[in-house]
């Protein structure tokens, strides 16, 4: 499929040279008129753009510390300069973290400093031209917002702040990116990102619990808009159908059948991601996350629990409270939101689940951490549950566990390379390309230790996953749910015995 | 006429740095924050997030992860800055405070340590190709001021060396409005005037990192949305 070249796996990672211009040519599909005007933005690019980008940028900038403060605070160190995965793979210069800023940078320093309005040569700073602009649509639409770049900067400048503002300021001058758009458009109207009705999603839980019933010989419930029902859980969309996606959700019936937890899914709000957390936009953002807590008052549930999903986790763990909150009405002694991973690791910890870790014996496994969940999100007590929990669950599920490099996992962990609204085939060269780096570390230990599966607990990372790892002589099917491991372990009372 | 020129150079030069940082920290400090954004795994208290904060801004925690070279050389940049600049207080106060005389001979030799880490920080500008790609021209001239700024301190103590008392005379006769005539030698001009243009150049460049830093929400937010509720702004704390 591919007319371009797919990267190389070394054996040992290297950095690339500088190929200018590398990836000048990569952008998304644009935006129709239609999924602009159906979230309030100009259909196609507005007469006076100049004007109305630089009245945003402004607008941004005022309502925004971390804009404000990453603007001013970058001193050109190159500490994140090798830390993009999408410059480790495609070698682009304006892929590293600061340059990718610097897009950004350059126009802030024309419009709003001093220094570039009178000595614009000096600092670097540009005019906002038909060019830059164009760069802007290319460039920050090959950012992930993973915030890998953040972690290693002396100050912390997050990369992802630029992204979103950059594309906040495109979509209020009619330069939206198709995919994001079209897809929020869809959870407004209809309540999750595919468009997926109650009828056709009723349909599909109950033809999965007739599967669980003929493998297992247990009635295992999906339970759809049921009032009453002790805990909400919110899931990405994916899990009703993508594969691997959709066994990691049967897990989760598993897991709250075995537990004896009323549960239900909300048709309403059956949709845990949040994709205007891509677009940068707080108001999109804000209106999403209000359907959870609408539903969940209206199904009078006393527990919300978010499925696997990395962006997810991150808008519901980091944001929901500020943004629909607060969620007083649910139980306090559970947390608020709890994520799929606390709730079964919680199970475990108490001994209330029996799991049969050779019903995974096929697989050697390893773990990739979402950048959202690992940077941008917590489970558990402590700092870095989010790291523990998730291990702890598959090796309670497995035999055979081993963790890749230790600087490409936990906070210093790659991105799948289609997370931040990047996940659509019209950006396949530069999926594949920033895959690169976590294949690299995938085909270490895969030759050295023999793993067979990495396991994720994020929809895009799975879906990304499973389009890309062919491309790198993996299975596709090598990656695998998180809770489909559980599924697998996981012994119910009264399964029929094989 | 020189002292005249030199003593408003450096009120000036003062009311810049302080009227200029003032307005940049207020700007900072009186933007909202809309979300929590702590890069994880972060603190959960505060007291966390003020350990987490001292280590940035004393051991350059983060930059260390990163990049050993550009650690060492900017770390020892900014300790041996320190040195230097406290040493030089013995031209500010009369008497001379105790421990600013105990500091004067590591204060000197930071003076190469500062010389060292600058050259450092300069050949991975040149040799490094990335780190050349984002280097523009006032990176290079940011690096020449401080530079200049040590290569003529050094040149007055063992080039020509500079009539400190007379120094200090004028020093503190700026700072009591009592001004005293300046030491006529050019590189003692070359020192004060490359002094002066740092001070001013501070508030509107990239040595704004400085204050900055402490503005980080990536840094200085606590991981503790599960406990404690985040509003989003200025506008909606005050509507509640
Ligand atoms: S946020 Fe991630 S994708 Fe974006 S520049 Fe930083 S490392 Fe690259
Ligand atoms: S690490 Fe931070 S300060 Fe250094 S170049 Fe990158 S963004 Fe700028």
């Amino acid at each position: 499929m591919a007319d371009f070249e797919v990267p190389t796996l070394d054996e040992v990672p290297r950095v690339p040279r500088l190929v200018e211009g590398a990836m000048r040519h990569s952008r998304p599909f644009a935006a129709a008129p239609e999924h602009q005007e159906a979230l309030g933005f100009p259909g196609q690019l507005v007469e006076d753009w100049h004007d109305k980008a630089i009245e945003k940028f402004g607008e941004i900038l005022d309502r925004s510390r971390p804009l404000r403060v990453y603007m001013d605070a970058c001193v050109k160190c190159g500490a994140c300069t090798d830390k993009c995965h999408y410059f480790l793979g495609t070698g682009d210069p304006k892929n590293m973290p600061v340059a990718r800023q610097d897009l950004l940078r350059k126009v802030y320093r024309r419009y709003f400093t001093p220094a570039g309005k009178w000595l614009p040569w000096l600092v670097g700073a540009e005019d906002l031209t038909e060019e830059v602009l164009d760069e802007w649509y290319s460039y920050f639409h090959q950012c992930s917002q993973c915030r890998r770049c953040s972690v290693y900067c002396p100050y912390g400048i997050d990369t992802a702040e630029f992204s979103m503002a950059a594309r906040e300021i495109m979509d209020h001058i009619g330069k939206g990116q198709k995919y994001c758009n079209e897809i929020l458009g869809k959870v407004h109207q209809i309540g999750n990102n595919l468009g997926l009705p109650a009828p056709a999603l009723a349909n599909t839980l109950e033809g999965l619990e007739e599967d669980i019933e003929e493998e297992t010989g247990v009635k295992v419930r999906l339970p759809l808009d049921e009032a009453g029902a002790e805990v909400l859980l919110v899931t990405p969309s994916a899990d009703f159908f993508a594969e691997p996606h959709v066994d990691g959700l049967i897990g989760y019936a598993k897991v709250f059948h075995q537990a004896g937890v009323s549960w239900t899914i909300s048709s309403y709000a059956s949709e845990a991601a949040n994709f205007a957390m891509f677009i940068g936009s707080y108001e999109q953002m804000k209106k999403v996350a209000e359907r959870i807590r609408k539903a969940a008052l209206e199904l009078g549930v006393k527990r919300i629990v978010v499925g696997e999903c990395g962006h997810a986790w991150r808008v519901a763990y980091s944001f929901w409270d500020t943004l629909a909150g607060p969620f007083d009405f649910l139980d306090p002694n559970y947390p608020v939101p709890q994520h799929i991973c606390e709730f079964t690791y919680d199970l475990i910890q108490r001994g209330e689940l029996t799991l049969d870790k050779s019903a995974n014996d096929h697989m050697t496994l390893t773990f990739h951490d979402s950048c959202n969940v690992a940077r941008g999100s917590r489970m558990g007590d402590a700092p870095g549950g989010q790291f523990e929990i998730p291990r702890a669950i598959i090796k309670a599920c497995c035999n055979n566990f081993v963790d890749m490099a230790a600087d490409t996992i936990r906070e210093a962990t790659f991105c799948c390379g289609g997370g931040g609204g990047l996940l659509t085939d019209d950006l396949m060269e530069l999926r594949v390309k920033g895959a690169q780096p976590r294949m690299q570390a995938l085909k270490q230990v895969a030759d050295a230790q023999g793993v067979t599966h990495m396991a994720a607990i994020c929809a895009i990372c799975k879906s990304q996953f499973a389009k890309v790892m062919p491309e790198y002589g993996f299975a596709m099917d090598a990656i695998v749910s998180v809770h489909q491991l559980v599924s697998n372990a996981i012994v119910l009372d009264g399964q029929k015995t094989t | 006429m020189l002292t005249a020129g030199y003593a408003l150079l450096f009120y000036a030069a003062t009311a810049l740095l302080l009227g200029g940082l003032a307005h940049k920290v207020r700007q900072y400090a009186r933007a909202p924050v809309p979300l929590k954004i702590p890069i994880m795994p972060a603190p959960t208290t505060k007291s966390g997030v003020v350990w987490r904060m001292a280590r940035e801004v004393a051991l350059f925690e983060s930059l260390f992860k990163s990049c050993k070279w550009t650690w060492l050389f900017g770390w020892m940049f900014h300790a041996a800055l320190l040195l230097v600049v406290l040493r030089h207080l013995r031209y500010f106060t009369e008497p001379v405070w105790g421990w600013v005389v105990l500091l004067q001979p590591f204060g000197l030799y930071a003076g190469f340590a500062m010389l060292a880490g600058l050259g450092g920080l300069w050949l991975r500008r040149l040799a490094v190709e990335r780190v050349r790609y984002i280097t523009g021209p006032s990176d290079h001239l940011m690096l020449a001021l401080l530079a200049g700024i040590a290569v003529t301190g050094f040149a007055m103590r063992y080039v020509a060396r500079t009539d400190i008392t007379a120094l200090k005379a004028f020093v503190l006769g700026l700072i009591y409005f009592d001004w005293q005539p300046i030491p006529a030698e050019p590189l003692l001009l070359l020192h004060l005037g490359l002094v002066a243009a740092l001070m001013i150049v501070f508030p509107f460049s990239k040595l704004l990192h400085a204050p900055g830093v402490f503005f980080s929400p990536a840094r200085n937010q606590a991981d503790d949305t599960r406990t404690r509720r985040h509003l989003a702004s200025r506008l909606e704390r005050a509507g509640r």
